[in-house]
């Protein structure tokens, strides 16, 4: 094989790879495609209870509750449209608040419960997770109105 | 008035990077009078902004609250080395330190490097100005460190606690000394572009910086890794976060540039890959770079985020990237064919090396990519572990099998049955160690395959010394064995933790006492402590095994400028793991939260990656070792020649 058709060989080995690797993320990506949801599509599209997800939205004012075990938590996160009981057991993350942004990956249960194995802790008091953004005011608003009746 | 000096430092290295731009320019052409001044444009540069970078540094240490960058991210309480970290701790101070090290580093280009022609040498003292010019105007024009404050405020706001930590403190300096080294990697390739020269010479010059940086590359990430595990309280060391994909992606370039250029240096072949890398891990630094600094990802751990001037990165990066593959179409025809391989052959070996770490490279790529496409479409996703665990694995896993036989093969041309007994061990070691993972139950597929690849690769690391006498074996050697063998040790301590990490958490009192792994802890008090600028509560466990028992202290800490909470986990050590603890909130009748690990192994990650590291070091060192020697056999061969001729 001269140099020139052994770069050629390359180039296509190199290629191929590539290739291979990017329709696998694709593939990868395409089962991902519905990672995170928000309370109003977690409500319409309900997920199987055997995948990982991400839920977002607010947590709802006075919805906090701790069982009695003293480290297992239920609360509900909405997102101004729909409202999904959410159970934790876990230590909450520093800035965990009512009435705040959250995360929670976990799994929904066949009752529609979603039982977070994680709440993604923010690091500092400016952090909102961008899927979160623009739902705020809309969600606020709904928490807030549940507080004042 | 050191501001101000500061300031003027700045500006004056600037034009000289302007200088060294135009005259390493004019110098690929002709070896004309210019080139005699961008050498020392890049050197006087260099003292010019490290005395900036000074002037930073002092006015944080005093905590001169008159200037905007220490009241916003300082404050005269805060213990005094973080005062002095917290220079670089903001965006515009870790900004200038990027370019002190940048232009520090063309500094020692245009000193020491002697093996380039001059021309080459001119190119590359051209593009180094090129890149400190891009990150100068950003620092003037849109990040002005030094920016006074109209009215001085009588206090400042302070640093994010989560960065008053000394790892994290020495975090970032790591990973630019990384990104920087690869930068310069960038400038000898668009030096080699500019005169075509894509040779031995252009090899070694590049090798050392490569090496530099992916040790330091290696370094950055790991310590990152232990920073989130230990300081986040999440016990996890991995997330797959935007932020630690940032770092990920330039290392796995440069893992590949490593490899491609030895290949270049040993035998002459893969020049325009070689090429194409360099590129490609100097745009990779440059992304993560923006990506940590544009908060155009989701992340919980980008500090000091400012869209616009994401906007001002990400231009300096398409110029740079887009420049240099622009330069890479017009001039890849000049570049000379390499050598011939076979396919069976450590060169080949080395190319599916590559190709794999491409792979992974292109997949990390897409899967933190992927949110900010699909957003432009109104469509907002995240990425998870979910995804980027199994389809890494897939490429990941092929390539550890790779480099159980490739280090074994010769180069240019080998057979495989000269090699068919050490693959036959590795293979079977491979097979006990599956069946030994499978027959301890519990793990998933993929640690146990973890395990198992980790083992066989712990004991064929070792096989290219085999039948040597080591007292003569190259430190480079020495060096590919330990990286190989550290990478081994990192794969054991991942899949051992992920597949037999044991987690209980409760709400307990004074007395109680949890069972987890060879541990029994029992929490004795919570008291409450008070350090220089927080206050926190503090629980007293007792964990004892066999007999011996240990005290651990875990606090949940406040922070009163700015108010924050953090967790401070407390660890405990041993032979085969690590015991994890963290203390929660008061929940009622007294009790108190508590969540405990036991992390097998978990502690041989970090002792994996310094070896990797170390492996690094070595071959560096080696390198330099052989160079000087094969110098001073040249200069002695010149004298002779010298002294025939006078005869």
């Amino acid at each position: 094989m001269k140099p020139k058709h052994q770069r050629l060989v390359l180039v296509a080995i190199a290629l191929a790879a590539l290739v291979g690797a990017g329709l696998l993320a694709a593939w990868g990506l395409r089962n991902q495609a519905n990672f995170f949801y928000v309370p109003a599509q977690y409500i319409a599209e309900k997920p199987a209870s055997d995948r990982l997800i991400r839920l977002g939205g607010m947590v709802e004012a006075g919805s906090l509750e701790t069982l009695p075990d003293g480290v297992t938590v239920t609360f509900t996160v909405g997102d101004g449209k729909a409202r999904v009981p959410v159970r934790y057991t876990g230590i909450l993350p520093d800035l965990f608040v009512e009435g705040s942004g959250v995360v929670a990956e976990g799994r929904r249960q066949a009752d529609g419960l979603f039982l977070a194995e994680n709440l993604l802790a923010k690091h500092d008091e400016n952090y909102m997770p961008r899927e979160l953004e623009g739902m705020d005011a809309e969600a606020k608003a709904d928490t807030l109105a549940d507080t004042v009746e | 008035m050191i501001a101000e000096l500061g300031l003027a430092a700045l500006w004056m290295a600037a034009a000289l990077a302007a200088l060294q731009l135009v005259a390493g320019a004019f110098g690929v052409r002709a070896d004309s009078i210019l080139v005699d001044m961008a050498r020392p444009a890049a050197i006087v540069q260099a003292l010019l902004v490290m005395g900036s970078f000074t002037a930073l540094l002092y006015v944080f240490a005093v905590t001169d609250l008159s200037v905007a960058l220490v009241a916003s991210n300082s404050h005269s309480a805060k213990p005094f080395i973080y005062k002095v970290t917290g220079a670089w701790g903001s965006h515009e101070g870790s900004m200038l330190l990027w370019v002190t090290v940048l232009a520090m580093s063309g500094a020692l280009v245009a000193r020491f490097e002697r093996r380039l022609d001059a021309r080459s040498l001119a190119g590359t003292l051209a593009a180094q100005g090129a890149l400190a010019l891009g990150f100068y105007a950003f620092l003037l024009f849109s990040s002005n460190p030094f920016e006074r404050l109209a009215t001085p405020v009588p206090e400042g706001l302070g640093l994010n606690p989560l960065l008053q930590d000394i790892g994290l403190a020495f975090h970032p300096p790591t990973l630019y000394l990384g990104y920087v080294g690869l930068s310069v990697a960038f400038s000898f390739a668009v030096g080699a572009l500019l005169t075509g020269r894509v040779d031995r010479a252009f090899a070694d010059a590049m090798r050392p910086w490569v090496l530099g940086a992916w040790v330091f590359l290696t370094l950055g990430i790991s310590a990152g890794s232990y920073w989130a595990y230990y300081e986040l309280g999440w016990g996890g060391w991995w997330f797959w976060d935007p932020v630690e994909n940032a770092s990920l992606m330039p290392w796995l370039a440069a893992t590949a540039l490593l490899h491609s250029v030895s290949v270049l240096s040993s035998r002459g072949g893969l020049r325009t890959w070689t090429i194409m890398l360099a590129v490609t891990a100097f745009a990779m630094s440059m992304l993560g770079t923006f990506l940590v600094r544009s908060g155009i990802l989701t992340s919980v751990h980008a500090f000091a985020v400012d869209p616009e001037r994401g906007a001002f990165i990400l231009v300096l990066m398409v110029l740079y990237t887009g420049a240099a593959l622009g330069l890479f179409a017009w001039r890849a025809s000049a570049i000379a064919e390499g050598q011939r391989f076979a396919v069976v052959s450590r060169e080949g070996a080395l190319v599916v090396n590559n190709v794999l770490l491409s792979a992974i490279l292109a997949i990390v790529l897409f899967g933190t990519l992927y949110p900010v496409a699909t957003e432009a479409f109104g469509v907002r996703v995240s990425v998870g572990p979910p995804y980027f665990n199994p389809v890494s694995a897939m490429f990941f896993l092929p390539l550890v099998l790779v480099l159980l036989v490739g280090p074994l093969l010769r180069w240019k041309r080998d057979r495989l049955d000269r090699i068919a007994k050490p693959a036959i061990a590795a293979a079977v070691v491979l097979g006990a160690a599956l069946v030994g993972v499978a027959m301890l139950g519990g793990a998933g597929l993929l640690p146990a395959l973890g395990i198992a690849l980790a083992v066989a690769l712990g004991v064929a690391s070792w096989m290219p010394l085999k039948g040597r006498r080591l007292r003569y074996v190259e430190l480079s050697v020495w060096g590919m064995v330990l990286a190989h063998f550290g990478l081994a040790v990192s794969l054991f301590g991942a899949a051992a933790d992920s597949g037999f990490s044991k987690e209980t958490l409760a709400a307990s009192a004074i007395g109680d006492i949890m069972a987890i792994g060879p541990y029994e802890v029992e929490l004795t008090s919570i008291t409450p402590v008070a350090g220089p600028n927080w206050t926190a509560t503090e629980a007293t466990m007792l964990a004892r095994r066999g007999g011996a028992s240990y005290e651990l202290h875990p606090q949940s800490r406040s922070f009163w400028q700015p108010q924050q909470q953090t967790s401070e986990s407390a660890l405990l050590g041993s032979w085969n793991g690590q015991l994890y603890a963290v203390i929660g909130e008061q929940a009622d009748g007294g009790r108190w939260q508590v969540r405990l690990w036991w992390k097998p192994f978990v502690t041989l990650i970090w002792l994996g990656s310094i070896l990797i590291a170390l492996g690094g070091v070595l071959a560096l060192v080696g390198r330099m070792g052989k160079r000087r020697k094969r110098d001073r056999a040249r200069a002695r061969t010149a004298r002779q020649q010298a002294e025939l001729a006078a005869l």
